[in-house]
């Protein structure tokens, strides 16, 4: 038998294993019952508006704050991390270690009740806490990201900006920061798509009725209606947010690739 | 083109140099790089800087900007010491165009944006006026059909000469050239090599380190040989390339002919 035989007999191996089980899964599964449970058609039209105008909303809104307080953060932790003060290199990379190495949950009870509790200040609210929240905690990921992202920039790059006239911090900000991204779309997207899916922990904070987010707001909706029906429609509306998002970086990261 | 000072009359002599170099050491941990190193730049002059691999020229050129921290020495540029740690380097930056060999274009800019980013954050100009000097210095090393490309889409030829066009639109008083053909192919040398022969040939002040010894011999008011981080030997072209009086410009010069 040759190699070329050989292999061909194994990829349809394969594929006809994988098909006899799913035709077995498929032909024992209670369809009726699983529409019952997760497809019904009444329960799923009880959700709307509020699944999209409440619960993706605050989902939206913690995701931004958190993702762009993050951001920022991380470029400033990144820095220091690459800085030539000793000081500043030490402190960012105690507060990376410490903070990704945390879980987002431990954080956010962190910020939201100890720190409170702590300082004696009485913070109003579920956004500010949460995005602050999620933001420490995207930050210190980030940070790692887009510090290999400065380091792939040739350093012909700096030295090439500096002989112009341009200072450190012009250079960075005009020459090498935004070449960093570029390499580092792939990944900060990952980190976005992670964040939103974090926001799901901030029910912790005890959010309320306005500032329900997409994962409670489902589980709230399956106790009241002991139905699994909610989960689904809340799982689709995650889907209905991270797939465009991933896709328009795709594209982004398509049209880079020509000036590079 | 205006330039600083005419090519007839290269530096008068209550002028202070262009660059001034005075008892330059650069070591790299152990290693010594530059031993010792004095030179001096009059305006209006080229000088080729030439030497084995190794010999720290690429390391004295880097150090004329300050890219490199000297060990000690003191570097004097049109009067203003940059060794003097509270010179503002930044400024002086802007009067020394610097050449790269790895030409080091701003890959996500195009070539207009490569010109005029420095001039605009730098020296303040308006977008008008930033955009006709890239104009201008594009026109003069042959690259202005390109304006609106990307550096991926040019050949390292065309990289190049359009990395000279952005030092150019500093309107440097001084050009730094760091091997600035040793990463082209064969047939591209000529283009970059006939665009620095023109701007010597305007007056430019030149300090290159360079491989092309034809070029040296041409264009150089100056050359200087060096050898292990120091200056061996250092006169016109003519007595240094071709009646070479120190035993080790004379094997580097035969190797490089018997390549």
């Amino acid at each position: 038998m040759s190699r070329r035989t050989r292999t061909r007999l194994i990829r349809y191996g394969v594929s006809a294993v994988t098909l006899a089980v799913l035709a077995l899964i498929a032909l024992n599964a209670d369809w009726t019952k699983l529409q019952e449970s997760f497809f019904d058609p009444e329960i799923f039209a009880d959700l709307f508006p509020q699944i999209i105008t409440v619960a993706a909303r605050n989902t939206l809104i913690f995701s931004f704050f958190g993702f762009t307080g993050g951001l920022a953060l991380g470029l400033v932790l990144a820095l220091m991390r690459l800085s030539t003060i000793r000081p500043y290199r030490w402190a960012a990379a105690i507060y990376i270690e410490v903070f990704r190495g945390l879980p987002a949950l431990i954080t956010i009870v962190l910020i939201g009740y100890v720190l409170p509790i702590a300082l004696q200040v009485r913070v109003p609210g579920i956004y500010g806490p949460g995005s602050l929240a999620l933001a420490l905690v995207t930050g210190a990921y980030l940070a790692e990201t887009i510090r290999a992202g400065i380091e792939a920039v040739p350093k012909g790059q700096m030295e090439a900006a500096r002989s112009l006239g341009m200072g450190y911090g012009r250079a960075m900000i005009s020459i090498v920061i935004p070449q960093a991204f570029r390499v580092i779309l792939p990944p900060l997207t990952n980190e976005f798509v992670l964040l939103i899916k974090d926001t799901s922990l901030l029910f912790v904070l005890g959010t309320t009725e306005e500032t329900i987010e997409l994962a409670k707001y489902g589980r709230d909706a399956v106790n009241d209606t002991f139905n699994g029906t909610p989960l689904m429609a809340v799982a689709l509306v995650y889907l209905i947010i991270t797939i465009p998002l991933t896709q328009l970086v795709a594209v982004l990261e398509r049209r880079n690739k020509r000036a590079l | 083109m205006t330039l600083p000072t005419p090519p007839s009359q290269p530096g008068s002599l209550d002028q202070p140099p262009a660059i001034d170099i005075c008892d330059l050491y650069k070591s790299f941990g152990d290693l010594e790089v530059l031993a010792g190193i004095d030179i001096a730049v009059r305006f209006g002059e080229v000088v080729c800087v030439i030497g084995p691999s190794g010999s720290g020229k690429s390391t004295l050129l880097r150090c004329v900007n300050l890219l490199e921290e000297p060990t000690s020495g003191r570097i004097v540029i049109e009067g203003v010491d940059i060794t003097d740690p509270d010179c503002e380097i930044d400024d002086v930056r802007t009067k020394i165009g610097m050449v790269f060999q790895q030409f080091n274009l701003f890959p996500h800019l195009s070539v207009l944006a490569n010109l005029t980013i420095a001039q605009r954050k730098v020296l303040g100009r308006s977008k008008a006026d930033a955009e006709a000097k890239a104009r201008e210095v594009l026109e003069r090393v042959g690259m202005i059909d390109k304006i609106d490309e990307y550096p991926a889409r040019l050949s390292g030829g065309q990289q190049q000469r359009v990395a000279i066009a952005r030092a150019l639109a500093m309107d440097p008083d001084m050009m730094l050239f760091d091997e600035a053909t040793s990463a082209l192919d064969p047939e591209l040398v000529g283009e970059v090599l006939g665009v620095m022969r023109s701007l010597a040939a305007e007056g430019m002040t030149m300090m290159v380190v360079t491989h092309e010894m034809e070029f040296a011999r041409h264009v150089a008011d100056r050359v200087v040989f060096m050898a292990d981080g120091r200056i061996v030997e250092e006169g016109p072209p003519d007595e240094v390339l071709l009646r070479p009086a120190n035993e080790r410009t004379q094997r580097f010069l035969q190797m490089v002919e018997n390549r």
